[in-house]
Parts: C-alpha cells; sequence; structure tokens
C-alpha cells in the first residue's frame, strides 16, 4: 500500500511508464516512443500481463460447473472481477454486471435485447452527430428491423451537443436515448448527468457509451442516471476481449437472452429452456475468464492513482496541448476548448496535409497517433473534413510528449513545404 | 530525411495528373479506403473502334499517397485495351509509384488501382493480397 499512496500523490507520465514494458521498445526513430493512441487501446501496465499470466498459470478452468477446487478458484476470481468492477463504478450489485468483448457488443446486446422487445414500428429512438459508430450503426439496424424511426441530435460547430435539439426530439418522447459520455472522435465531456436526466424524465431509456469516459475519469452509475452504461476494459489498461454492460437490474432481468446455448440457462429439455439469473443469463459459453482478472488488475492499477488524479493529470495536458498546438501556424483543431468539456483526446486538421500523410511523418518521429475518421464518419462529414489527426492522452503521456508532437507537426510541414 | 515524401510524389500531390470527371464517359466506378473514408472516382472514354482508352480522369479527395500513385498510373493507361488494363499487375503500381510502401499506407497506394478495376470489371473488386504484393516488403515498408 505505501507505492500505491506513493503514486497517488504523483501522477506523471514519466514516473508511470517505468510500469509499461511496451515503452522499453526502441522506435525506428531512435528516440523513445510517445504514444499518442490510447483513445483507441491503452497500453498495459506490467501487473495486468502478470495477472493474465498468473491466471493462466496457476488460477485456470472453466468457470460455474466445476466440482474440483481448481474450478472453484477460477469461479471466484472471475466472481472477484465482477465485484470490482461493480465497486470501481458504483453499481448497487455485482448482478448488474454483464461480461461481454468490448462496448460494441455492451451496445448490440441492448439494442437486440432490450430493444427488439421494446420498439416498435411507430417508435423513435434518438441518438447524436456525436457517436462512434458502434453508438450508431446497432441502432440504424434496430430501426431497420423493426421499422422504428432513429432520429440523431445535432452537434454545434465547436464539437458539443445541442441541448436545445436534444430538448425538442425528446419532446417526440423517444423510447431509447443512445448518447456518448465523452466523444471518441472529438474529444467532448457532454454533460451526461444533464443529459440522461433529460431522457429518463421524457420516458426514454438512457443507453451511455462511456468506452471514453471509464477509464480515463471518475464515473458512478447510481450517480449517472442512465439505464445501460458500456465500455470496454482494453481503453482501461485492461486485456482486449473483455468488456462492460452495467443495466439496472430490473430492467436486465425482463430482457430475453441475446446469445444463447451453455450457461446462461436454467433448465433445458428437448423443447425449451428456461433462463439463468443475470447476468449470467447474458454470458452465453466460455466467458473471457483471464481477461476478467486482468480487467480486474488494470482496476486495481487505476485506483492506485485514483480516477480523480488520472482525470487532473489530463486535464493539465489537454490545457498544454491546446495552446501549443492551437498557437502553431496552420493547425486547426476541433472540439470545445474550454477543458472542463473537453477530455483528453485532440482532433486535429494540418492545412493542405492529409492527415494519412501527418501520421505517417508522425510515426517516423516515434509519435504514434490515429488519423482517420475513428469511427465517426457523420461527424467528419459535419465538420467538412473527411479525417483528422488525432493525438490522444493517458497517465503515462507527460508535456515532454506534447513537445515531442509539437516538433513532429512542424517536421511534417517541413517536408510539405507548408510551413 | 524521407523517402516515402520525395519531390515528384508532392508534385503529384498538388498537381495530379488527368484530374476531373470525364463526362460522358464509358467506364465509371468510385471506391473509398476503408481506414480513412478517403474517396477517388475513375471515368474512362474509350476509342470507339479500337475499345482501347482515349482518356481517364480521377477525381476525390486523399492523401499524397492516394493522389500520387492514381495520377502516376494515369499516365500509363491512354491506349492500354480492357483486357490489358484487367491485368495490370498491383506490383508494377507499386514499382511505378517508386516509394518503399508497407503495410500501413498499401491501401492508400492501392485505391486508384482498385478503382480502376472496379470501372473495368463493373463491380466492387477485393482489394489485393497484402501479402502476396508486398511479399518480404511488408517486413519492412514505409511505416518502419
Amino acid at each position: 500500500m505505501v507505492g500505491l499512496q506513493h503514486r497517488s500523490r504523483a501522477v506523471t507520465g514519466a514516473a508511470l511508464r517505468a510500469d509499461f514494458p511496451v515503452f522499453e521498445r526502441p522506435t525506428a526513430s531512435g528516440r523513445r516512443l510517445v504514444y499518442l493512441d490510447s483513445a483507441a487501446s491503452a497500453q498495459k501496465p506490467r501487473a495486468v500481463i502478470e495477472a493474465l499470466a498468473q491466471t493462466y498459470a496457476h488460477h485456470y478452468a472453466n468457470v460455474h460447473r466445476g466440482i474440483y477446487e481448481l474450478s472453484v478458484d477460477a469461479d471466484a476470481r472471475y466472481e472477484g472481477a465482477r465485484r470490482s468492477v461493480a465497486a470501481f463504478i458504483g453499481a448497487d450489485s455485482p448482478r448488474e454486471i454483464v461480461f461481454v468483448r468490448n462496448a460494441t457488443e455492451a451496445i448490440n446486446l441492448v439494442a437486440f435485447s432490450f430493444g427488439r422487445s421494446n420498439v416498435g414500428r411507430d417508435d423513435l429512438v434518438v441518438t447524436t452527430e456525436l457517436e462512434h459508430h458502434a453508438n450508431l450503426v446497432p441502432w440504424q439496424q434496430l430501426c431497420a428491423a423493426t421499422g422504428a424511426t432513429l432520429a440523431h441530435v445535432r452537434s454545434t460547430d465547436d464539437g458539443k451537443l445541442d441541448l436545445d435539439d436534444l430538448r425538442s426530439h425528446l419532446e417526440r418522447g423517444p423510447k431509447i436515448l443512445a448518447v456518448s459520455h465523452v466523444s471518441n472522435a472529438l474529444g467532448t465531456i457532454n454533460p451526461i448527468a444533464e443529459v440522461t436526466g433529460l431522457g429518463r424524465a421524457a420516458g426514454a431509456t438512457v443507453v451511455v457509451d462511456a468506452a471514453q469516459s471509464v477509464p480515463h475519469m471518475p464515473l458512478n452509475v447510481a450517480e449517472l442516471g442512465a439505464d445501460f452504461v458500456a465500455f470496454s476494459g482494453h481503453k482501461m489498461l485492461g486485456p482486449s476481449g473483455i468488456g462492460v454492460l452495467w443495466g439496472r437490474r430490473a430492467l436486465l432481468d425482463a430482457m430475453p437472452p441475446f446469445l444463447t446455448g451453455g450457461s446462461m440457462i436454467r433448465r433445458v429439455t428437448l423443447d425449451g429452456a428456461e433462463w439463468n439469473e443475470v447476468p449470467w443469463k447474458f454470458e452465453a459459453g466460455t466467458p473471457a475468464i483471464a481477461e476478467a482478472t486482468g480487467l480486474a488488475a488494470a482496476i486495481d492499477y487505476l485506483e492506485g492513482i485514483g480516477m480523480d488524479g488520472v482525470r487532473a493529470h489530463e486535464r493539465e495536458l489537454f490545457i498544454a496541448a491546446w495552446s501549443r498546438l492551437g498557437n502553431m501556424p496552420g493547425v486547426r483543431l476541433l472540439g470545445p476548448d474550454d477543458p472542463d468539456e473537453h477530455a483528453g483526446v485532440i482532433s486535429f486538421v494540418l492545412d493542405g496535409i492529409h492527415p494519412h500523410d501527418v501520421a505517417t511523418i508522425l510515426d517516423r518521429e516515434g509519435v504514434a497517433v490515429r488519423a482517420g475518421h475513428h469511427c465517426a464518419q457523420p461527424l467528419m462529414d459535419r465538420h467538412g473534413v473527411p479525417a483528422t489527426t488525432r493525438a490522444s492522452f493517458y497517465l503515462y503521456n507527460d508535456h515532454d510528449d506534447i513537445e515531442r508532437l509539437a516538433d513532429a507537426i512542424v517536421a511534417t510541414q517541413r517536408v510539405f513545404g507548408t510551413a | 530525411m524521407d523517402n516515402l515524401y520525395r519531390d515528384f510524389i508532392l508534385e503529384h500531390y498538388r498537381e495530379p495528373h488527368h484530374r476531373g470527371v470525364l463526362d460522358p464517359a464509358d467506364l465509371s466506378f468510385a471506391d473509398s479506403n476503408p481506414t480513412c473514408g478517403d474517396e477517388l472516382a475513375v471515368t474512362v472514354r474509350l476509342e470507339p473502334d479500337s475499345g482501347r482508352v482515349a482518356e481517364v480522369a480521377f477525381d476525390g479527395r486523399g492523401c499524397a499517397i492516394s493522389q500520387a500513385s492514381a495520377s502516376i498510373m494515369s499516365d500509363h493507361l491512354a491506349g492500354m485495351s480492357l483486357d490489358e488494363l484487367r491485368a495490370i499487375d498491383p506490383r508494377t503500381v507499386l514499382d511505378d509509384l517508386g516509394v518503399p510502401i508497407g503495410p500501413a499506407r498499401f491501401k492508400c497506394a492501392l485505391l486508384g488501382y482498385k478503382v480502376l478495376q472496379g470501372a473495368v470489371r463493373g463491380a466492387m473488386t477485393d482489394w489485393p493480397e497484402e501479402a502476396e504484393v508486398l511479399g518480404d516488403a511488408s517486413a519492412g515498408g514505409s511505416s518502419p
């Protein structure tokens, strides 16, 4: 615990990088790796990598149906991970935590299981222009299958949700409001408690895509006011292949299963089956056992630093980077400029240089960023750009990374003769 | 500093050859790069007698690599028959581009080729197999 207390006093990128083996990797530039793509996926601390190895080495058997000691041990660790997740997001009960592969699967589960039994052809589903395709396409599919109408809340020129437009959509009494907490493409932090409050007051079931917020800031589902919350393990230092759907117990109880087969049944005859209790009703087949323990280790690591500390660190980096990049000629920044409304994700465009070319030249400088539409093509259209370059921060980044980014942008402009 | 963004690549990017849309055209097709959403369209006009390419034009928006690749390829197309267009080897397209292309920029470099194949065949085609086209080069390539 001494080590943890030390950390909670000083969250600094350089000090934490020692916990992440990837930063020992040499880059072709000859300089240390500057990883600015955590919004796509986070790097893994040694504690998470070791938890996976420990589970496979010493605690591995299938869960749920073993009589023997090893299976009981595996089961205890898997269900222990569920309790860790529940405590981390302030859920009333671990029963409200469904393990899935990722946020995408969590949203698909809600769209199929809740959506197809609650949404009909005269109904309205509302989502927003700010969504990742994961919180858009499943609703398009739901509406295509049921004949329901899909509407989109507009965003403002500086990448914020248009709350007046949200209110006018809510007046039409939608069945479902699906909204992201933080935009993956622009970094916008939506006023989520206000949004969920408006949605529920209008009678909508509110689904929050929290893939970009749970890893980076404190989130308490009891205070959030949503009905469903989806997030991925791999963006919060955990393994890929494990994600979480939180849902209100009464809703989960009433929903039919999504996938069917083993584990999710109580009793099966040749002609039918009775479903298991939640959350196991939604976990058909052998789940991601080791990955769940890895996710629990990631949560331990984050709690050792404190989510307030993580958020404060990224806020500080955002302020520094926004001002550093914003003062460079030929750089256009997207999204809100208020640090309280903008997470550690900066999407930018360089005049006359395609984002793909930017990312290639940045890579040669040892700076890893993402270029493209960030699975948010409608949002790119909205801002009149085919794509952007996106730099995203996490707890292992620091001010030196911002300088490396700025230097690499200058190098890019030099190659293209725009500087 | 750079062996990818050579001057001639940047020149093709700034002033691409055979730019625009032919109207009317005998063949046309448009496609996009799934990783970045870049879109490219091609229109082709054929000689009425021989059926060979009279004129070709590319139109769209994209990165330096995709634009330069289509521009360079467009210089070689006049006079080719449809069979010859169909038989273009993607490796030749990369060779003509003249800069090292790795897996990261594979689709950028072959977007023009793919759109042209779509026009010739009148249907969406699959991306060429990366390992086949890049061979050993895929171990190194443009994104070290």
